[in-house]
C-alpha cells in the first residue's frame, strides 16, 4: 500500500495529470499523508478532547467555577470532595477553571485568528493582484507595521480601554495580520500569472471576482498552514497579556490568570501551576504540530 | 578525462564569479553608506508615528495620572495639572511634548517625583541590556548550533531528540518557565538564587536569561534545521562535495553560510521578542531594568515615562532591523544594496 502511494508520489512529480489517473485531488492526497504523520493525528485528538472538556466543562465537574469554598481553601487534589486538580487561593475548583480557562484562550484563538485572517487575505490578495504602485504602497505600510513595537501597543491599549474581552480579540487579529499579508502577496503573485487567471480577465471577469474566485481558492494552502501556526501564537499572546493582568477579569478566567496566580504560590500550592501549565503547554504543543503535519502535507516539494 | 573538464570549468566559473564578485564589492561599498543613510532617514517618521499613535492613545483614555481616590483640593489638583500643562488642550501638549523630545528631553515622571524619564530608563539601561543581549547571544549560537546538528543527522534520532526539545521551547512561553526555572533551581535544588539582581552578579544572571532565551533557541534551531535541509541539497553543496572537500569543511565553510540568511532575517523580530519577554521575565525575577517599568507606568498612566519606554523600544528595534537588513544583503549577494 504504502509502496504503491511512494510511487504515486513518485509519478506526480514527474507528470501533474498522473495524480488524476490516480483520482486524488491535491486536498485527498494532502489529507492522506496527514493521517500518515503519527504526531499531528495524536494533536488532532488531544486538541479535540480538550475543546470538548472545555464546550462540557460546566456539566464535567460539580462544582460552579465562581463557588467559594470556604472549608476547601487552596488544597491539594482531592478527589473525595471532587477537587481533582485542587482549590485556588480563594477556595474555588481549579478543574473546572481550568476548562473555563480553556474556553477563554481557545476562543480567543479562534476569534482573533479569524480577524487576522480575513484582514491578511483579503489584503496581501488585492495588493498582490493589483501590483504596481498600489501594491508598493500597501506593503510599504505593512513594513512600518512590523517595525512598530505592538505588543507595547496591546499593553497601553488593555491599560487603558479596560479588560475587555472583545478589545482582545481585534487587538490581536490586528496584531497578526501582518505576516498573513506577506504570505498572501506572495502566492498571488505567483498565481496571478496562471492561465486560468488570464483565461477569467480576458473573459471579462470583474477584477474583485477574480481576486475571490480565482485567486484566493487557490493560495488556501499557505493560508490555512500560517492559520494554524497563528492561534497558538494568539492563545500565547492573550496569556502573556493575562498573566500580566491585563487579560479577562474575575470571576472568569483564563490560563494566563491561572499561571499568574500559580506561579505566586508555586512553593505551597504547585498544581495551581502545574494544571494550568500543563493545559497551556499541551495545546500549543497539539496547534503546533498539526501545522508543521500540515505544512508537510501540504508542501509540493516534498512529495 | 570528465572529471579534468568539470574541474576546469570549475575553475573557470570560481575566477569569473570571483571578478564579479570583486566589481560589486566596490560599487556596494560606496552605496552601502547611501543606503543605510535612507533607511536612517526613514527610520525617523516611523518613529514619529509611533510616537503619535501612543501620545494619542493614552490622552483619549478615560482617566488621569493623578485620579485619587481621595479628592484634591481644586485649587492644589489645578495646580499640579497646570505644572504638567495637563490644563491645556490635547494637540497643544502634544507640541509641547515633541518640542521637548527634539530636545532629547523627555519629562519627568509622574509617578517618581524626583527623577526624570531619561534618569529612569538610563538606570534600567545596564541590567535590560545584560540579560537582552546575553539571551540574544546565546540563542544565536546555541539556536544555530543544534539546527545544523538535527540537519544533519535529519530524521535520525538525534533530529528528533533536538526538534522534540526545540518544539518545547515553543510550546511552553517563557512566563511559564521562569517559575518553574526559579522553583526547581532555586527553591528545591537551592543552585541559584529564586530571584533578585545582585548587581549583575552571574549567578542571577543565568535563569532570567535562559528562560529569555529558550524560546529563541528553540525557533532558531527551528529555522536553521529547515534552511540548512535545504541548502545541503543545493547545486554547490553537491559540487563541493564531489570536489572531495571533508564533510565537516563542506558544511561549515559552504553550508552554514548559505543556511543562516533566514537566522539572520530572524534576528530583528528576535530582538522584538526578547525586549517584549524582558518586561515579563524582569518582573518575575525582580530585576531592575526597562522592562519592569512599563507595566506599571501604564497602570499608573504616567504618561511620559510609558512614552519613554515605547520610544526607547521603537528606536532599538528600528535600529536592529536596519543592522539585520545590512548584514543580510553582506550575506547574500543577489540581495547586496546597489547590485
Amino acid at each position: 500500500m504504502s509502496n504503491a502511494l511512494n510511487m504515486n508520489d513518485k509519478l506526480a512529480s514527474f507528470n501533474d495529470d498522473s495524480a488524476e489517473v490516480a483520482g486524488r485531488s491535491l486536498w485527498q492526497d494532502a489529507r492522506i499523508r496527514l493521517m500518515r504523520n503519527k504526531a499531528a493525528v495524536v494533536s488532532m485528538v488531544i486538541l479535540s478532547i480538550i475543546t470538548l472538556m472545555a464546550i462540557l466543562a460546566p456539566w464535567l465537574s460539580a462544582h460552579p467555577f465562581d463557588e467559594v469554598y470556604w472549608d476547601f481553601i487552596q488544597v491539594p487534589p482531592n478527589f473525595a470532595e471532587g477537587f481533582w486538580f485542587g482549590t485556588d487561593e480563594n477556595g474555588r475548583d481549579l478543574f473546572v477553571r481550568t476548562l473555563y480557562g480553556a474556553r477563554v484562550s481557545l476562543m480567543v484563538g479562534l476569534v482573533a485568528t479569524t480577524v487576522s485572517l480575513v484582514i491578511g487575505v483579503v489584503y496581501g490578495a488585492v495588493a498582490g493582484y493589483m501590483g504596481g504602485r498600489v501594491d508598493n504602497l500597501m506593503m510599504r505600510f505593512v513594513d512600518i507595521l512590523y517595525s512598530l513595537p505592538f505588543m507595547f501597543f496591546v499593553i497601553i491599549l488593555m491599560v487603558i480601554f479596560g479588560r475587555n474581552i472583545y478589545l482582545i480579540f481585534v487587538a490581536l487579529g490586528a496584531v497578526e495580520w501582518l505576516t498573513m499579508a506577506r504570505i498572501v502577496r506572495g502566492q498571488t503573485l505567483a498565481v496571478k500569472k496562471k492561465e486560468f487567471v488570464e483565461a477569467a480577465h480576458a473573459s471579462g471577469v470583474s477584477t474583485t471576482k477574480i481576486i475571490f474566485r480565482h485567486i484566493i481558492p487557490n493560495i488556501l494552502g499557505p493560508v490555512i498552514v500560517y492559520m494554524t501556526l497563528t492561534i497558538p501564537q494568539v492563545i500565547l499572546t492573550e496569556s502573556f497579556l493575562s498573566f500580566l493582568g491585563l487579560g479577562v477579569q474575575e470571576p472568569l478566567t483564563s490560563w494566563g490568570v491561572l499561571i499568574s496566580e500559580g506561579s505566586k504560590v508555586m512553593e505551597s500550592a504547585p498544581w495551581m501551576l502545574a494544571f494550568p501549565a500543563t493545559f497551556l503547554a499541551l495545546t500549543l504543543f497539539c496547534f503546533n504540530f498539526i501545522g508543521d503535519g500540515l505544512r508537510d502535507a501540504l508542501d509540493p516539494k516534498d512529495r | 578525462m570528465a572529471g579534468a573538464s568539470s574541474k576546469l570549468s570549475c575553475a573557470t566559473d570560481g575566477h569569473e564569479t570571483y571578478n564579479e564578485e570583486g566589481s560589486q564589492k566596490e560599487r556596494a561599498n560606496s552605496s552601502m553608506f547611501s543606503y543605510i543613510l535612507k533607511r536612517l532617514l526613514t527610520a525617523i517618521p516611523t518613529l514619529f508615528i509611533i510616537i503619535t499613535i501612543a501620545f494619542f492613545m493614552m490622552r483619549i483614555a478615560p482617566g488621569g495620572p493623578f485620579d485619587q481616590e481621595r479628592q484634591l483640593p481644586p485649587e492644589i489638583e489645578a495646580n499640579i495639572l497646570k505644572a504638567y500643562d495637563l490644563d491645556k488642550p490635547v494637540y497643544e501638549q502634544y507640541f509641547i511634548y515633541i518640542s521637548k523630545l527634539l530636545q532629547f528631553d523627555f519629562g519627568p515622571s509622574y509617578k517618581f517625583r524626583d527623577f526624570s524619564v531619561t534618569e529612569l530608563i538610563l538606570s534600567g539601561l545596564p541590567a535590560s541590556f545584560q540579560i537582552g543581549g546575553l539571551s540574544i547571544l546565546l540563542a544565536t549560537f546555541i539556536g544555530i548550533g543544534l539546527g545544523t546538528l538535527a540537519a544533519l543527522y535529519q530524521n535520525q534520532k538525534t533530529d528528533y531528540a533536538i526538534m522534540g526539545v526545540a518544539m518545547t521551547g515553543i510550546a511552553i512561553p517563557n512566563f511559564v518557565a521562569a517559575p518553574i526555572l526559579s522553583l526547581v533551581f532555586g527553591v528545591y535544588l537551592a543552585w541559584l538564587p529564586v530571584a533578585g539582581w545582585g548587581d549583575g552578579a552571574a549567578r542571577n544572571l543565568v535563569l532570567p536569561v535562559i528562560s529569555l532565551a529558550l524560546p529563541q533557541i528553540a525557533y532558531i534551531a527551528r529555522l536553521t534545521r529547515g534552511s540548512m535541509i535545504e541548502v545541503l541539497h543545493s547545486n554547490y553543496i553537491r559540487t563541493a562535495r564531489a570536489k572531495g572537500i571533508r564533510e565537516r569543511l563542506v558544511v561549515v565553510r559552504h553550508g552554514i553560510k548559505g543556511a543562516l540568511l533566514p537566522v539572520v532575517s530572524y534576528l530583528g523580530p528576535a530582538v522584538a521578542a526578547v525586549t517584549t519577554g524582558s518586561v515579563v521575565i524582569e518582573s518575575i525575577y525582580d530585576i531592575p531594568g526597562v522592562g519592569r517599568y512599563f507595566v506599571n507606568a501604564a497602570l499608573n498612566r504616567d504618561y511620559p515615562l510609558v512614552m519613554g519606554v515605547v520610544i526607547f523600544y521603537a528606536t532599538l528595534i528600528l535600529m536592529m532591523n536596519l543592522i539585520v537588513d545590512v548584514i543580510y544583503s553582506f550575506l547574500d549577494p543577489k540581495l547586496r544594496v546597489g547590485a
